[in-house]
Order: C-alpha cells, then sequence, then structure tokens
C-alpha cells in the first residue's frame, strides 16, 4: 500500500520535472529563424510536446496509483484538487496544441500549471478518508469534470495573456501594463507563498496562540509562520516567538490572512528584484518571447477555448453539481458561496460569448475578459474553499 | 406594412436588410457597408423595425442584448455581494440576525443586513433581475431565431454579386472554369461533409447549419428550467419537512398527510478507525483526529391502512425496511427521506437507588423513563418513591422558590422526591438533580443515589418531495443540447459563382475563422479557384 502511496508522489515529481523541461523546449520552439521566417512546428516543439505529453502520462500515473492506494479519486482535498485541475490545465493545453500547434502556448501554460502544482504542494499531502457526504460515485463525475471545464477555461487565459502581452505597449506606462503588471505580480505571488511556507516548514516554526473565536469561546491555533497579524484577542504561549503587530477581530481567520500577508509581502520582494536587475516590467520582459505571435490566432484560441470549455464547466459545474447536492444534500441548489462562486463563473463566461458574440468584442476587449474569467475561477478555486467557509470546505 | 421586394423577384418582409434569397443590400446603409453584418443574415427583426408603440419599445427593450448582457453582469454582481458574509440561512439559527450580523461584523455586518443582503437571494429585487433574464431570453430569442430561420431557408445558391464580395472572406479572379474543375472542389466538399447545391454554373456548399441554432435551444432549456424553479412555490410541488426522531420511535412522516410511518430502529455514528480501516489514511486521521465514516439511521417505513377511515386508528402495515444513509436517500412515493442532522446521546431514563445514608443500604431501585416518569414507584418491603415533581430541562430555583424548567426536552433533568420508608412513613422530601441534592424541608435519613443513565440518539431527517425535478432535469438537458449544439459545431459556408467570365468565391462562418479558412485552403488547393482571402483587419 505504501508502496503505491511511495510510487504517486514520485511519479507527480516526475510530471513536475517535465514540465518544466518541456518549457524549455517549447522555448527554444519560439527562438526566430535565421532567416526571419514566420515558423511552423519545429524540431524544438515536437520535442517539446513529446516531453508534456510523457510528463502528462506520468501524472496520470500520479493520479491513478493514488486512486488504487486510497480507493477513492484522488480529488477530495485542496491539494489533490488543485493537482488535478492542474493536470487538466496541461491536458487542455495538449488538445490545443494539436489543434493549433504553438509552441507559444507551452512558454506559458507550463509554468502555471508548474507554479499550480508547487502551490497544491503546500497544503498536507496525506490521503484522507472521505466524510459521508463526499461517499459517491458523483465525487468523480462532478469534481473531475468540472476540473476538466475549469483546465479548458485556463487555457483562454494563456491565449489571452500572450495576446496582451504581444499587444500592450511597453514603451510608456498606461493603464494596460499596469494591470499586466498586477498579473504578473499575481504569478509571482504564489512563487512567493510556495517559497515562504516551504522555508518555514523546514525551519519548524511553532508559535502557538490562545485566542476567542468567532463564537466567543477559548480556542487555540498554531502558526507556522511568524504572525504579523495575531487571532482575536490571542496570547502567544510559545516562547521567544515573534509577537503580532496586530490582532484581528474574530470574524477574520488570522492564520490564513497571515499567510497571504507573507506570500503578497515575499511576492512583491521578488517582483521587485526582477524588476530592479532588468530595469523592465515583467511585460516588457517577456515580450521578446511572444514577438513572433499572430494576434489574431491567438484570440482565436482564446475565444476557441473558451466554446470547448464552457459546456464542459456547465455540465460540470453546474449540472452534475446540481443532481449531486439533491443526492447528498437534499436540495439541488442551497446558495451554498461555492455554488454561488459557480453560477458567477458561468454568468461571466456567458456575458462574454454574449458580449463576442453580438457586440463584436474581439482582440482586446475579449483577452482582458478572458483574464478576468481565470481570476474568478482561482478565486472559487481557493478563496472560497479558504475564505469563505462553507459545505465544500473540506481541506 | 409593405413587404420589399428585390429585384431579384424575392419579396421580403418589411424591415429586412439583406435579400433572404440572393442576398442583395435592401437598405442604403447596407449598401455602404464594407463588410456586412451577417450575424442574423441581414434579417427583418422586429426590435430593429418598429418602435412606436409601448409593446414596440418594451419588446426592444429586452431584445437588445445589450440589456441582457447587463442584465447578466448585475446577477453575477449580486450574487458576489450575497457571499461577502453568510446568509441567514447559515447563521446559527439561535440569534436574532439583527443582532448577529453588527456582533460579529461590526458595521460592515450591520450594513450588510440594513441593506437587506443577509437574504439576498430571497430578495425581490434579486428574483425580479432573474425574471428580467428570462423575459430577455424569450425575446431575445424570438426577436432573432425567426427571422434568421426564414433567411437561411429561403436563401438561393447564386448569391448576387455585392453579397458575395462584401463577406469577410472573398475572391475574384478572372478565369473560365472547366467543368472537372468544379467536380473536382464538389468531391472534396463532400469528402469534408458538405451539402451542395447548384444552380446554372453556381455553387453552395454548406455545413453545420443546425449550430445556428444552438443558441435559442439553450434558451428553450434555460426558459424551461426557471419556470421549473418557479413552480416549486406554487401549491403541493414542493415539500421540505424536518423529521426528529429518536431511536425506538415511530412518527408520522410530516408532509405525507398521515399515510406514511417511520420508525427509527436504531441510529449510528461512525468514525474512521485507524486499526481497521486502510492504513493509508492512518496519517490523515492522526493529524485531523476523528474523521466519520457514517451517519445511518436503520429505518423501517409503514403505511396506515386506516388512513381513509376518519377517527380510526392507525394501522401500520411495513413497506419496507432500509438504511438511511447520507447519499442513499429513502426513497417512497414521491418522497425522499434524507439524513441529514442528529443529536447524539439524549438522556432516556436514570436509575436511582433509595439508599440509607447511614447504613449505605440500598432498599431497591428506580427507573425513571424521562419522557413518560409514573407517579410512583413501589419498592416493596414499605419502601416507595413518589416523584412530587419533575422538571426535564432544570434551570434553577425561580423567584417563587419553585424549580424551573427551560422547555420539556430532558437536558437536565431534575426531581422533587418523597422517599418512604419504615422509619419513615410519611416520607421524606429530597430535591435531586444532576451532581446536586438539596434537602429543602429537613435533613433526610435516606437518599436518592444515582445510578445509571440511558441515552439514545435523535435522528434528524429530511423530509423532500419536489415535484418540478423532472421540469429542470429537461430544462438542463435541452440547455445542455443547445450548449453543444452552438459551441462544438459551426456553420460554414462556401459560394462560388461565375459571372461575366470572372470567378466569384466567397465564405461565411458564424464562427472559427481560422478552421475555415484552413478547410477551404485545402479544398481549393491546386485547382484554378482562386481562394478567398480575410479582407477583415
Amino acid at each position: 500500500m505504501s508502496d503505491l502511496v511511495q510510487w504517486s508522489g514520485n511519479l507527480l515529481y516526475a510530471s513536475f520535472i517535465m514540465y518544466l523541461i518541456a518549457t524549455f523546449f517549447f522555448g527554444g520552439a519560439i527562438r526566430p529563424k535565421k532567416n526571419g521566417q514566420k515558423q511552423e512546428e519545429n524540431r524544438w516543439g515536437k520535442i517539446g510536446i513529446t516531453v508534456a505529453v510523457i510528463g502528462f502520462i506520468a501524472q496520470l500515473g500520479y493520479f491513478f496509483t493514488r486512486w488504487a492506494a486510497s480507493g477513492h479519486a484522488p480529488v477530495s482535498n485542496l491539494f489533490e484538487f488543485i493537482t488535478f485541475f492542474s493536470m487538466m490545465l496541461v491536458g487542455a493545453f495538449i488538445i490545443i496544441y494539436f489543434m493549433y500547434r504553438l509552441p507559444v502556448l507551452g512558454v506559458f501554460a507550463l509554468p502555471v500549471a508548474l507554479v499550480i502544482i508547487a502551490y497544491a504542494s503546500m497544503f498536507p499531502r496525506d490521503i484522507s478518508p472521505l466524510i459521508p457526504a463526499l461517499q459517491s460515485q458523483w465525487l468523480h463525475i462532478h469534481v473531475t469534470t468540472v476540473a476538466a471545464g475549469e483546465g479548458i477555461l485556463a487555457i483562454s487565459f494563456i491565449a489571452g495573456l500572450i495576446y496582451l502581452v504581444k499587444t500592450i505597449d511597453q514603451s510608456k506606462r498606461s493603464k494596460q501594463t499596469i494591470w499586466l503588471e498586477l498579473i504578473m505580480y499575481s504569478l509571482v505571488a504564489v512563487v512567493g507563498f510556495v517559497a515562504v511556507t516551504t522555508t518555514f516548514t523546514l525551519s519548524g516554526y511553532e508559535a502557538k496562540f490562545e485566542y476567542v473565536n468567532k463564537d466567543g469561546k477559548a480556542a487555540e491555533e498554531t502558526f507556522h509562520i511568524p504572525a504579523i497579524v495575531g487571532p482575536n484577542e490571542g496570547k502567544l504561549v510559545t516562547e521567544d516567538k515573534f509577537e503580532p503587530i496586530v490582532d484581528m477581530p474574530a470574524f477574520i481567520n488570522a492564520k490564513k490572512l497571515n499567510t497571504t500577508l507573507w506570500s503578497l509581502a515575499a511576492g512583491a520582494l521578488l517582483y521587485g528584484l526582477i524588476r530592479l536587475l532588468t530595469r523592465k516590467r515583467m511585460g516588457a520582459l517577456v515580450q521578446p518571447l511572444v514577438k513572433n505571435v499572430n494576434t489574431d490566432l491567438m484570440d482565436e484560441v482564446s475565444y476557441r477555448a473558451i466554446l470547448i470549455g464552457f459546456p464542459v464547466f456547465t455540465l460540470g459545474g453546474l449540472i452534475f453539481a446540481m443532481i449531486w447536492a439533491q443526492i447528498a444534500w437534499t436540495r439541488f441548489w442551497g446558495w451554498d458561496p461555492k455554488e454561488v462562486w459557480a453560477l458567477i463563473t458561468w454568468l461571466f463566461y456567458a456575458a462574454f460569448l454574449h458580449l463576442r458574440l453580438s457586440k463584436g468584442w474581439h482582440g482586446e476587449k475579449s483577452a482582458w475578459l478572458a483574464v478576468v474569467g481565470f481570476v474568478i475561477i482561482m478565486f472559487n478555486l481557493i478563496a472560497v474553499n479558504l475564505v469563505i467557509a462553507g459545505l465544500h470546505s473540506y481541506a | 406594412m409593405a413587404k420589399v421586394k428585390c429585384e431579384c423577384g424575392h419579396v421580403n418582409p418589411h424591415g429586412t436588410i439583406l435579400c433572404e434569397s440572393c442576398g442583395r443590400a435592401l437598405t442604403e446603409e447596407a449598401q455602404k457597408e464594407k463588410l456586412h453584418d451577417m450575424r442574423y443574415e441581414g434579417s427583418a427583426r422586429r426590435s430593429q423595425t418598429y418602435n412606436k408603440t409601448i409593446i414596440d419599445k418594451i419588446w426592444n427593450f429586452f431584445s437588445s442584448v445589450k440589456v441582457g448582457i447587463w442584465l447578466i453582469v448585475l446577477t453575477l454582481i449580486a450574487s458576489s455581494i450575497g457571499t461577502i458574509f453568510p446568509q441567514k440561512l447559515f447563521i446559527p439559527n439561535n440569534v436574532s440576525p439583527e443582532t448577529y450580523y453588527e456582533e460579529t461584523y461590526g458595521t460592515a455586518g450591520k450594513i450588510y443586513y440594513t441593506l437587506g443582503f443577509h437574504d439576498l437571494y430571497n430578495s425581490i429585487w434579486f428574483i425580479g433581475l432573474i425574471a428580467a433574464i428570462g423575459v430577455s431570453l424569450v425575446i431575445c430569442s424570438l426577436d432573432r431565431v425567426i427571422p434568421l430561420y426564414r433567411a437561411l431557408k429561403n436563401q438561393r445558391v447564386a448569391r448576387h454579386g455585392s453579397f458575395m464580395k462584401k463577406q469577410r472572406l472573398f475572391a475574384l479572379k478572372e478565369e473560365k472554369l472547366q467543368p472537372e474543375e468544379i467536380e473536382k472542389v464538389k468531391e472534396k466538399l463532400k469528402s469534408k461533409r458538405y451539402h451542395i447545391r447548384e444552380e446554372d454554373g453556381s455553387l453552395l456548399a454548406e455545413k453545420g447549419r443546425f449550430s445556428r441554432w444552438g443558441p435559442y435551444v439553450n434558451h428553450i432549456g434555460l426558459i424551461i428550467f426557471l419556470i421549473g424553479a418557479m413552480l416549486r412555490s406554487s401549491e403541493g410541488m414542493y415539500t421540505d419537512e424536518m423529521l426528529w426522531i429518536r431511536e425506538g420511535e415511530t412518527l408520522e412522516i410530516p408532509g405525507t398527510q398521515g399515510e406514511f410511518y417511520l420508525k427509527n430502529e436504531k441510529f449510528t455514528i461512525e468514525n474512521y478507525d485507524k486499526e481497521k480501516d486502510p492504513e493509508v489514511f492512518k496519517e490523515a486521521l492522526e493529524r485531523t483526529g476523528g474523521v466519520v465514516k457514517n451517519y445511518q439511521t436503520d429505518a423501517v417505513l409503514y403505511r396506515d391502512e386506516n388512513r381513509d377511515l376518519p377517527g380510526a386508528k392507525p394501522k401500520l402495515v411495513k413497506v419496507k425496511e432500509e438504511k438511511i444513509r447520507v447519499n442513499e436517500p429513502l426513497k417512497f412515493d414521491k418522497f425522499a427521506l434524507y439524513q441529514d442532522s442528529y443529536s447524539k446521546d439524549e438522556m432516556k431514563a436514570m436509575e436511582f437507588a433509595l439508599a440509607n445514608k447511614e447504613t449505605q443500604k440500598e432498599a431497591g431501585r428506580v427507573k425513571v423513563d424521562l419522557f413518560n416518569p409514573k407517579d410512583t414507584y413501589d419498592l416493596g418491603n414499605g419502601y416507595k418513591v413518589e416523584i412530587v415533581g419533575y422538571y426535564p430541562d432544570y434551570d434553577g430555583i425561580g423567584s417563587d422558590g419553585e424549580p424551573k424548567t427551560k422547555s420539556p426536552l430532558p437536558n437536565n433533568p431534575a426531581f422533587l422526591f418523597k422517599m418512604f420508608s419504615p422509619e419513615h412513613p410519611k416520607g421524606e422530601i429530597s430535591f435531586t438533580a444532576i451532581r446536586q441534592t438539596l434537602e429543602p424541608v429537613g435533613e433526610t435519613d435516606y437518599k436518592m443515589e444515582f445510578r445509571g443513565i440511558e441515552t439514545r440518539n435523535i435522528s434528524a431527517l429530511t423530509v423532500r418531495k419536489d415535484l418540478t425535478l423532472w421540469i429542470l432535469g429537461i430544462g438542463g438537458a435541452i440547455f445542455m443540447i443547445g450548449v453543444i449544439q452552438g459551441a462544438y459545431w459551426n456553420h460554414r459556408r462556401l459560394w462560388i459563382r461565375q459571372i461575366d467570365g470572372e470567378v466569384y468565391v466567397a465564405a461565411h462562418t458564424n464562427k472559427n475563422w481560422h478552421g475555415l479558412k484552413r478547410e477551404i485552403n485545402s479544398v481549393l488547393e491546386g485547382t484554378a479557384i482562386p481562394v478567398p482571402e480575410d479582407q477583415q483587419g
């Protein structure tokens, strides 16, 4: 049994490495040819996609060995779900790649997948048994379909991002450059989160607090990162640890807010360093990568990904979700925050499709919308689970 | 209103922009366009044609996609506001929302409550928004689908040159085409599943027209879904009841008009066991402590055969025996019973011993059923216990000197016993509560010693009947079909015409132009027919 778990972990690790290697090959594939021609798929691209596919197979291996070990599809906690989402993102990328043969997609999609896997690994990785509400075939059906839909929709974000990086004028500061930097910073902040969490986990930092919780009762909480903000009326119990600067009101989860603050700060530091060393906006820094991109085609890929992903998301995130909710929670719809955010995601992409089809929102507008859609998906994936507690907060 | 007759002889409805048959521009604006707007094939939409009466105005308002998008966006924003703080539904039910939001979330909470966001999804304006979306769906669809259907049905093979020139993909070349050239292209088009029509040397290849109906099909699905959701509030369609049932109890199932009864044989909560359950879970269980494995009510369903006899006692006939678990409701008739909640270890009976304080000798034991205590318990040999007062949910002594009870539920039972013994035939008074004994009228020789407690679990089951589910199911299925139809297929057309020694080629698709270009390239490659070029951008 534990052998399987070991194997599963190694396979995930292997896929991580593969995606990393594939990214570099795709990077090689988009270098301009000497004669300056626009290039079709070349040898670098072929190697890149091969390595990416091997990585994807390794990740499938991780998924199924873990399934075999636990007896249920590994999509039942945040680590498992986010990892599965990254797998679906790569899967969607591979499909889109074979439709359009655009190595530049890989240069952006795979790093995003890498960041997501790294992020997922910061959550508890042990295999947890299923609580009664999750013991259903619908767990596999609903969760996998949602993740697949979101993975495909994420590709539209990737294509939109490439479009923006290419078209936004970096010669002067504008609203667009600022927003683009914000996207770049967000990605860096995730790396910051991974760095901070890993550092303090390795150093074994622990600070215990006694505090008064939301219901006015005494409670305890252990921080694994030095507390900048402490819990409501918190008292540091562990000696010689960092005293929080300020206490939070009871309804705010100080531990999570603290982690967020640390991540943002670490992200800011990293981002600042990059800016300082390169003396360029990050948008300008990556712009050379997209020099040969056909913007019309990128616009089309972004739209196509939404057209493919929207029905899948609707099926998984709303229809299967409702069927299961009727079985497990007695009602198909209950305005649980996660449900509401799935509806919001759906409404957003519905609005996108109407704007595109009827109002002719193409190009840059459409690309920004694809970015916003991804932000909503990420919000639902992460913030709703961690911040707004509801029926879906399993992790 | 006057119909519009085109030069080609086709009679178009009033308001038509491009002739349904040949595609000639019928309005001045359309004649000036660089590229034709092909979204609705230049058909006559009511909203673009009439704007006089109040009905026209309402129609035009709701038929606008812009308005539709605004409604979607407003619903989206409103929905997200509802998740900032928990809705009324999710706050503890023993507190008043009025104070809860302010106490828990401060001023922001107070504002949230005052604005009514704590019950946002049931507010009139939110329901109004959804209703407006419903109206918009109907009107938007009707305004477009009928003229679009007409235009696509009446389209002729040979389109007017001006129509072809104003397509996004277009090419023109001086050339005389050989019949075998056309045949070759036709073969290729057929192998790509195009439907081909010909008319005096002109050719129209078309495929995937049905994808144009996708949006309207999915809107029909949505409308059916919304109607289903609306019907839920009508009488008899929907039941939402709770049944709290103790182990051993048989109760009428609320909402079934006395037809069905349920017996709770046993209620179980089972936790995962580090030793017995698979080893892989060990770490997680050690980290998180207990994880529940199962909530289960062993239930027996009965039907009352005497239901139709007024005044008759229920005659219960067993229907079936089932285990109700989360995800495995008990279904019967149009109802389903769901494992929803529970209360563990409710006190059922208490056992006391009547004992002499000095000798420690027991004179006998009394077992008090907390739901149905007897007045006296005779222990023989002159020993007897009388319950003078029973306070199931004891809450201290009131100002009048009498013990008080909070509720009729035995949460904290207390008794006023009168203990009879050969030494005290008139009885001694003892007040006995949990961990507390008072002797209000003087010290006693005997006491009631606590010996044990019997508990039982209460299972909470949701009783649900929802006769709208099938409507929602049909609506959802139609929606999915429509979305897939519209998203996964494209409507592609290729026109080839020879006019005065020139070859005109034009192509149109409702989306995925990249795919269309690739397809046309592969069809026309190596032929004398020019490959149409993108005139946009």
